[in-house]
This record gives C-alpha cells, structure tokens and sequence, in this order.
C-alpha cells in the first residue's frame, strides 16, 4: 500500500506510533527543566555574585566591557561560608536533627505501616485514609496547633497540672524536643506510605515458610519481612531526611533561639540580611551535601541490583 | 498354601498396606477435626489415619477444605474442635516453628532475597547446625533435585520447574516426620508435570518420609498415592488406595471425581442373594448386576459404568434382554489412541464410550447418527446409593 492512500488518521497513529514514547517522556522532563533547573541555574549565578545595594541586590555575572563579554566569577560567598562556623554549625545541626527525625519517624511508621498493611481489606482503606487526612488541613495550622500543645500554659501541661502529677509547667515548647515532635508528627505519612505500599505486596506465606522452617515469629520478622521492606524503608527514610534537613517553619515555630538549622539561616540571610548572593551559597551548599551522597548511594544501589540480574 | 506361606504373605501385605493391619498404629491421626471460619465449616469432623512412609493425597475440587485440613498439621491453622497427633504426640498448642513438618507452598514461598542455597540453608541456620554439616547436607539435597549447577542463583532466576525443586529440597533438608505439600505439580506444565511426579515419587521412596499432598487433579493423586483421600466441601467422602477408589466408589461423587463414568438412576426390582435387577427409565434395558446388593426392593440406586468397560456393536449382542442398550452417535471425539463416543438413547440419555484404537484402520469405525448397540458385562458396573 502506498503512503499517500493513508488518512489524516492513520498518518497520525503511525507518527505517534513513532514518536509518542519521545512525547510523553518530553513532556516531564520540559516541566523538570523549566520549574526545576532555570531556577537552580539562577540560584547558581546569584551565589557567585556580589551583595549590593541596588534593585535586584546583587553583582551582575556578566558585563559589556569593551565590545566583549566579561564574567566575573565571585567564590568569596563560599569562602565566607567555610570562615564563619555559625554555617558549619547549622548544617551539622540539621543533619543531625533530620537523621534523629528520620529514625523515630522509622521506629514509630513501621508499626503502624505493617498494621495497615495486615488489617482485613475494609479496614485497610479506613486507616490509610486516617494517615492521609491531616494533608487536608495546612500545615501551618497544623504546626500553630502544636504551639497550642506545647506551650507553658498549652494542653499537655495543663491537664498534667490538673491531674497534679507537676506543679510547675514543663518547658517543652522552644526547645529541641518540640522541634522533633513538629518533624516526627509532620513527616510521619511519608515515611508510612512507601512502607506500606512494600509491606502490603509481600507474600504472607513467605512468613510463614520461615515458621514452617522453625522460626518463631520475631525471627521471621527479622530474617525475612525486614530485608524485604528495606526498600521502603530507604525510601521513607529519605522522604523525611531531605526535607526535614531543610526545615523552616517547624524550628522556627516550635524551636527555641538555639536550635540552629541551615533552612533558618538562610531565610536570615535572604529577608534579614538581604544578602541574596550568601543565601544562595547557602542553598546551593546544601544541595552539594544532601544530593551527591545520595545520588552516589542510589548509583551503588542500582549496580549492585544490576549485579544481581 | 501352606500355612507358613500364607503367614509371610500378610506380613508383606501388613509392612506395604499397614491400613490393612489392624495392630498398625498411625503416623498420623485426625480424630474429628472440625475447622470453622466463623460459621463456615472448612472442614466438618474429619477422621482419618495416615501411615508412616506413605505418600497420602487429598483430593478435592477447590474450596473443599483441603489446604485447611493440611494447614492445621502444618500448625498455622487451629482446629475448632477435635484432636490431632503426629508420631503419637498431641499437636494443640504446638506451634508451627516446633512441629515435626515441613511444607512445601503452593507458592513456592522462596525467599526473594536468597539465593538458592541459603534458601535450603534456611532451616538448618535456624537450627544452629555447625557451618560444615549445613554446607554438606545443602549439597547433598541440592544434588538429589538435580539444582547443585543453580545453587548460586537467586529465586527469580528460575524457571517454575526449577523453583519446584528449590521448593522441594528446602522443606525437605531438616528432614521432617512429615512432609505436607500443598498442589506441589500445580504451577508447572502438564508435561513437566506428569515427568515430575514419577521424580517425586522416586525422592519419596529414597528418603522414606511420610508425605502428605493435596491436589485437585485426580491423575496426579492416582499416579503418586499410597492411598487417596476424597474430600467434598469439607468432609471424607471416600479413603483408600486408587484401585478401590476406581473400583469399588462408594457415591457418585467419588465415581465422578476419579475417572469418567456414566450413572444411570433406577429402581431395585429383584433383590437376590446372588444379583440384582434395577429398572431405569433413563435406560431401555434392566440392568443385570452379578451381586446382592444392600438395600430392598423399590429404593434407588445408580448403576455406575465406566466408559471403557462398555462394548459399542453396530449389529444386537446375543442377549437383549439385560444390559444392552440402543442409541445413536451422536459425538464422536478421535484422541489417537482411543476414540470417545456419545451415544444418545432413545430415552435421552446420553451414554459415554471409549474404545482403544488397538488397530490401525482404513476409516472411522462409527460416524454420526449409526445406530448402535451399548452393552457390557454383568460384573461391570458398580451400584451406588448414594
Ligand atoms: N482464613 C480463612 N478465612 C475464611 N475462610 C477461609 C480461610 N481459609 C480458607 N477459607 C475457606 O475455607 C474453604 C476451604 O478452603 P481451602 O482449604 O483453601 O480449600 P482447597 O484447598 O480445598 O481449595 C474455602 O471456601 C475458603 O474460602
Ligand atoms: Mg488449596
């Protein structure tokens, strides 16, 4: 059959035929680049410039000197960063808030994950439902409400001093503790739901061929369902740890003047100080720490799956 | 016979048929076990011995209880009421980690995340079985299911067959009293299926452990059985061996599950010492039967005739009188070796026929619409009243 018999139709099934997979891939990745990378790009520039007071408030990278283009390239926003040691204190803070976060968020959703996971088919979607609705509420009125719970004259402290097990009120707001309660409450559902997506899909004979095999059951947990979730647990872990390392508003909130972390400096150093130039350092610093272990530990993770094909 | 003789001769049929000897003790016993699923009986009073080294089937269409009657040996059921024993011991409260079974899942239930080794390993790690000891024993059991070449590969690197016999070594290396499969051929091929029963059978017989199986798949049970249980929505229709079972059905369940069979429904009309007539308006003979039967006159029975034991003649036998019906082919199925014919009565009922193909011939032996003659013997058919 010749081409040119074909139908406006049929020319272009066969051309989606062709190029529907480029399309439907292009599209993501269009959607990535523009929202995702131009900004990235524009923070990149902004860090290796110089503060000044003027409308936008900072150094131009590039600059029309005698008919050619000069680009001056500044690292003293870097320098800057390794001079102070507020900033090392605070990424070293963050890490280590968001990594204690990410393991009581763990110890507390793996429970809960493997109990939905296990609950009889009605009751599963009631429970899941109950671990997605606080999404439906903002967050910040959610993390305002802590403050309500928190507080020196807050609920917890008031019914404890009703019931007279205290007779002076718990200083819990404005401390650290208060700062993982926001992330731990918070993250919570993140890191339940990859959990459960991985735990639901196991086969629950494979439990029992570890009792058949004479296992008593925590050991089966621990020999079997363990090794099988880890890859939700990576997954969950990580859905906490990135964002909760760059946690703004619960410190800010419910974090006292000394819980340093990164995502309070640099909003300092934005709104405060106005310095766009050392905040976009900041930023692109902790992008650096967080991304390129992580993108090591997925490369690692995949040829070490790749191995194993 | 001498009398010697005759005393060896039981001796021999008490060690190979132990449920024909009353001073056996069973392996295994069910004393009326009932399992219920809230008010769904699984399994309804089921008694049932099973001896040592026998390889014992369930046999079931789905949903009959089977799994059930052979999770509740396994340990990961508890039965509602009645008592279990293996090897003499009373298994309530016994949980699975700490009976004397293994099972092999339907599933499989490889473990995804080891490799084939460490899969058989798994039980005698748990055991804390020296390094030494498990890497022998893993070896030998890998070589007896023919996997030693794969023992390095993990589970879905496997073909379904291969993962059979994964499945198959690792249930059996702690050596366990009894071995409970569950539709252990069901996920493979029917070639691969009927050349890993025989295996099977043969593995059976090398390690001498007492085997429990369930399956659906009367061939199989036939094949690979000491002795088949029937069941039928949760209760025992039926024990013995195939041959009894074939033989001597005790319901038309039984005659149906096992084999074809063509069951004509009639009435008891002289009742002898040594035969019985019935009379059938579904057949347009009386129906002779060559021993008494178990019941007055008037009650109704089924005459149970299998396909094969029929003789399809085009001209009228000698005797018209007793077990010879006329009709018409109506289908005609050619499997090679043996060819099935429908034959419509004039009553309506249709009457199934298997005849060997024994001789090569020029053309089909019957065609559609010949009128035939359906007859048999007098000790062919089986009558059952229920
Ligand atoms: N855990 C359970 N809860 C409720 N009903 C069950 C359960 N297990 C099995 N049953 C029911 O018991 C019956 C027998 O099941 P099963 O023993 O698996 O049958 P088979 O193996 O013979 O196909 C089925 O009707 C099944 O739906
Ligand atoms: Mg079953």
């Amino acid at each position: 059959m010749s081409s040119d018999k074909l139908t406006i139709k049929q020319k272009f099934d066969r051309w989606m035929i062709k190029h529907g997979r480029v399309l439907v891939i292009g599209i993501p990745y269009f959607w990535l680049f523009l929202f995702f990378l131009v900004p990235f790009l524009i923070v990149l520039k902004i860090s290796f410039s110089m503060a000044e007071y003027a409308q936008p408030p900072y150094s131009a990278l590039f600059a029309w000197i005698d008919e050619g283009v000069t680009i001056t390239l500044n690292f003293g926003n870097y320098l800057f960063l390794l001079s102070d040691s507020l900033y090392a204190t605070a990424y070293l803070n963050s890490i280590r808030i968001a990594a204690i976060s990410t393991i009581i968020t763990l110890l507390i959703g793996y429970p809960m994950a493997y109990g939905i996971a296990r609950a009889r088919g009605s009751m599963r979607s009631v429970l899941l439902m109950l671990v997605i609705l606080p999404f439906w509420t903002s967050f910040l009125i959610r993390v305002y409400a802590w403050i309500g719970i928190l507080d020196r004259e807050g609920l917890i402290n008031a019914f404890l001093m009703w019931t007279g097990i205290i007779t002076e009120p718990l200083i819990m707001r404005q401390t650290e503790f208060a700062v993982y309660v926001g992330i731990v409450y918070t993250y919570l559902p993140f890191m339940i739901l990859p959990l459960y997506s991985t735990l639901e899909k196991m086969d629950i004979s494979l439990i029992e061929a570890a009792m058949d095999l004479g296992c008593k059951p925590w050991q089966a947990f621990v020999k079997v369902t363990l090794p099988l979730s880890l890859p939700g647990i990576l997954a969950g872990s990580l859905l906490v740890f990135i964002p909760a390392v760059g946690e703004f508003v619960i410190p800010e909130l419910l974090g006292g003047p000394n819980t340093l972390m990164i995502g309070r400096t640099l909003w300092n150093e934005f709104f405060a100080n106005r310095d766009w130039p050392i905040a976009s350092a900041v930023a692109i610093a902790m992008l650096i720490f967080l991304v390129v272990p992580i993108m090591w530990f997925q490369h690692i993770q995949t040829k070490q799956e790749e191995r194993e094909q | 016979m001498p009398e010697a003789v005759l005393d060896r001769a039981h001796e021999d049929v008490h060690k190979t048929q132990p449920w024909n000897n009353p001073d056996a003790v069973p392996y295994i016993r069910f004393e009326n076990v009932t399992k219920k699923f809230g008010d769904f009986y699984a399994v309804d009073d089921v008694s049932l011995d099973i001896y040592r080294h026998e390889l014992f089937a369930l046999l079931g269409g789905s949903g009959c209880g089977k799994t059930t009657l052979l999770r509740m040996l396994a340990g990961f059921e508890e039965p509602t009421s009645g008592k279990i024993f293996i090897d003499g011991v009373d298994m309530a409260g016994v949980p699975a980690y700490e009976r004397p079974t293994n099972m092999m899942f339907q599933s499989y239930a490889l473990f995804p995340h080891m490799s084939v080794e460490q899969n058989v390993a798994f039980g005698l790690v748990q055991d804390g079985v020296s390094r030494a000891e498990i890497k022998e024993q893993v070896a030998d059991m890998l070589a007896l299911v023919q996997m030693t070449k794969f023992a390095k590969r993990k589970p879905h690197q496997l073909s379904g067959g291969q993962r059979q016999r994964v499945a198959l070594a690792r249930s059996l290396v702690k050596r366990p009293k009894v071995l409970l499969l569950d539709e252990p051929l069901g996920a493979l091929d029917k070639k691969l299926r009927e050349q890993t029963q025989f295996e099977l059978v043969n593995i059976q017989e090398k390690v001498g452990t007492t085997f429990v199986m369930v399956t659906h798949d009367q061939e199989e049970a036939m094949t690979m059985a000491s002795r088949i249980a029937v069941m039928n929505e949760g209760v025992i229709n039926q024990i013995g061996t195939p041959f009894e079972l074939y033989e001597y059905p005790n319901s038309r369940y039984t005659a149906n599950f096992l084999g074809q069979v063509n069951l004509i429904e009639g009435v008891l009309v002289d009742d002898d010492e040594k035969y019985a007539v019935i009379k059938s308006d579904e057949a347009n003979c009386d129906i002779y039967i060559d021993h008494a039967v178990q019941g007055h006159e008037g009650m109704t029975f089924w005459v149970a005739l299998r396909p094969e034991r029929l003789r399809l003649t085009k001209d009228a036998p000698e005797d018209t009188k007793y077990n010879c019906l006329s009709g018409k082919v109506e289908e005609i199925g050619y499997l090679g070796g043996i060819s099935t014919y429908h034959v419509r009565l004039e009553t309506g009922k249709r009457i199934k026929v298997t005849e060997p193909n024994s001789t090569r011939q020029i053309e089909p032996r019957y065609t559609w619409e010949d009128s035939v003659w359906v007859s048999w013997e007098a000790g062919a058919a089986s009558v059952l009243n229920k």
